[in-house]
């Protein structure tokens, strides 16, 4: 059984006031999620992301297509007892404090007060919120709302967590804590679903994308397939770089970087031996050799375009 | 079940903490002024009056609470997309409608309730006892409720699919035409044309009958109530009130959410 199974998922949304004409937001999406992966839904802004979470939940229905989770229908009310969900830029009732707030999701799963009790107060430890838990929602900050977000959408201890982008709103410490809570959420053979455009949590996640533009899967896989992983270029970091040493290192035509004491440049593959040989005569020394990947931002400037389209002010 | 009543017991704590039972201090206010000032008057229309005004004061401040909370029960869980957290949980669409119109109808009882004790409160300060005959302002009184949930039916209705601003006018308008749909069915006698007869009878089956409910002159001037009016008008009242709510779910249920 899928944890996930889409199949040409198809949304049209109307706009208009007197004549109303159809507009797509997602076409014939058909993918597949395992149980235990850690999926990725990556593209720009419009991509049709939110609208494929939307429809997983029953927030939107579909124009065309059908999608099961864990094997139930979408309409299934009770597969719910086994999903989390964190909306973007999540909203709640300001007029509770967290743990009321957390008390009231867990009580619509049926839980005992004991056991609500227990699961609210791990949850509160879990994502950092303690001490501010009784403080009302009205006074909390965008990253202390994202983090009750998370713990909403685990009071359940889900089978499949659905979380549309997530890291919004999170200090780096918070995206720390989040990456960390998601890699233990996947040890233990759960799945995730996230929709985000910051590339470098993707990177560091995802077994696999499906990446979306306009509606349309563009690429789906593990991010070696899609991004085709080869070395495109090498990184030599070197120190005592003598003016003799600069001098031909500019005369070979590379880009040279100094950084204080030390020199980068960035060749070709096929000259990384050419340019050691030509460190050791000058007496320099090599301090550190990286091969430079192409990276999911540059897949994405070169599939979609300009970083405008992009909205990378998120990336760190 | 259980959502619904944990979705309702949330309807009424959102209430109470946006301070809507401060209502109460307005009525309290309002009754023991009038009850204070009126005590000078002769004995006979002291009753009178109070009778009067507080039964209008609980139907005025009610509605007002009725309309203004009615109209965004749905309209702000899915504005504000709070909406979104509680649907992923194992809620249905329609545990969400009913457990917010119980949550707006438990509001409107305990504002009832209060206000209730206050009434009952001035018309001792006034008389200095009570007669056998005031049991029926309690019938009055429950006659008030039934007209504000009828009310908030309405309200949470439009609220599935307008905005507040129209949805608060909509239900407005419909407790002024309900109050007034007697002259409705009087106008259909008169009226010879066919279709227009049939079209005059039709609205006022479909409009609530608010004038059914209103006992407030009767009771004032000592009169009873029959048992049988009270029967009659609460099944009058749970039907159509489960008309309206299934409209509504019927319309919430196939809504995309923004």
């Amino acid at each position: 059984m899928h944890a996930v199974e889409i199949l040409g998922l198809t949304k049209d949304y109307l706009h208009g006031f007197w004549r109303k004409r159809p507009s797509r937001a997602l076409d014939g999406l058909t993918l597949t999620i395992e149980p235990g992966e850690v999926f990725g839904l990556l593209g720009p802004n419009g991509a049709g992301k939110t609208t494929t979470l939307k429809l997983l939940l029953g927030l939107i229905y579909p124009t065309a297509g059908t999608a099961r989770i864990l094997g139930h229908p979408l309409h299934d009310v009770q597969v719910r007892h086994q999903i989390g969900f964190l909306p973007e830029a999540p909203y709640f009732y300001d007029y509770l404090t967290g743990w009321e707030f957390l008390d009231y999701c867990a009580s619509l799963f049926g839980f005992s007060r004991g056991e609500r009790r227990r699961r609210v107060g791990e949850l509160v430890e879990k994502v950092g919120l303690r001490g501010a838990e009784n403080i009302a929602l009205r006074k909390y900050s965008r990253g202390m709302l994202q983090r009750l977000g998370l713990a909403q959408a685990l009071v359940n201890d889900p089978e499949v967590l659905f979380l549309d982008e997530p890291v919004l709103g999170l200090d780096p410490v918070g995206r720390r804590e989040f990456r960390d809570l998601i890699l233990e959420f996947r040890d233990r053979g759960k799945t995730v679903l996230f929709s985000t455009h910051i590339l470098p949590d993707v990177e560091m996640l995802c077994d696999r994308v499906g990446i979306l533009n306009q509606g349309h899967l563009h690429g789906l896989g593990t991010l070696s397939t899609i991004l085709a992983l080869k070395v495109e270029a090498t990184e030599l970091m070197m120190g005592q770089v003598s003016p003799a040493l600069l001098e031909e290192l500019r005369a070979r035509g590379n880009s040279v970087r100094i950084t204080g004491d030390e020199v980068s440049v960035q060749v070709p593959e096929q000259d990384v031996d050419a340019i050691l040989n030509l460190v050791r005569q000058h007496g320099g020394r090599l301090l550190a050799l990286t091969p430079i990947r192409r990276s999911l931002e540059d897949y994405f400037f070169e599939q979609f375009g300009t970083e405008r389209q992009l909205d990378l002010a998120e990336r760190e | 079940m259980q959502r619904t009543r944990v979705i309702a017991l949330n309807t009424f704590r959102e209430a109470v903490r946006d301070r809507v039972l401060y209502n109460l201090l307005l009525f309290v206010f309002l009754l023991f002024g009038t009850a204070i000032l009126f005590g000078q008057i002769s004995v006979g229309v002291q009753k009178l009056i109070l009778v009067n005004l507080g039964l209008a004061a609980m139907t005025f401040l009610g509605l007002a609470i009725a309309i203004f909370i009615g109209v965004g029960l749905v309209y702000k869980e899915t504005d504000k997309r709070t909406l979104y957290t509680l649907l992923s949980k194992p809620v249905s669409r329609a545990q969400f409608i009913l457990g917010k119109f119980l949550g707006l109808g438990l509001t409107l009882a305990v504002n009832t309730a209060l206000m209730s004790f206050g009434f009952f409160a001035a018309l001792y300060y006034v008389r200095g006892n009570f007669e056998s005959v005031d049991k029926y302002l309690w019938v009055a009184i429950y006659f008030v409720f039934m007209q504000l949930l009828l009310t908030t039916a309405w309200a949470l209705f439009f609220s599935c699919f307008s905005s507040p601003i129209l949805s608060a006018v909509f239900t407005a308008g419909l407790f002024l035409a309900g109050s007034f749909s007697q002259d409705l069915r009087e106008l259909a006698a008169v009226v010879q044309v066919g279709w227009v007869k049939g079209a005059l009878s039709g609205l006022y089956y479909a409009l609530p009958n608010f004038r059914n409910f209103n006992v407030t002159s009767a009771v004032a001037h000592g009169q009873v109530i029959p048992l049988a009016a009270v029967g009659l008008n609460t099944l009058y009242g749970l039907v159509y009130i489960g008309v309206v709510v299934a409209a509504s779910v019927l319309i919430f249920q196939n809504r995309n959410l923004k």
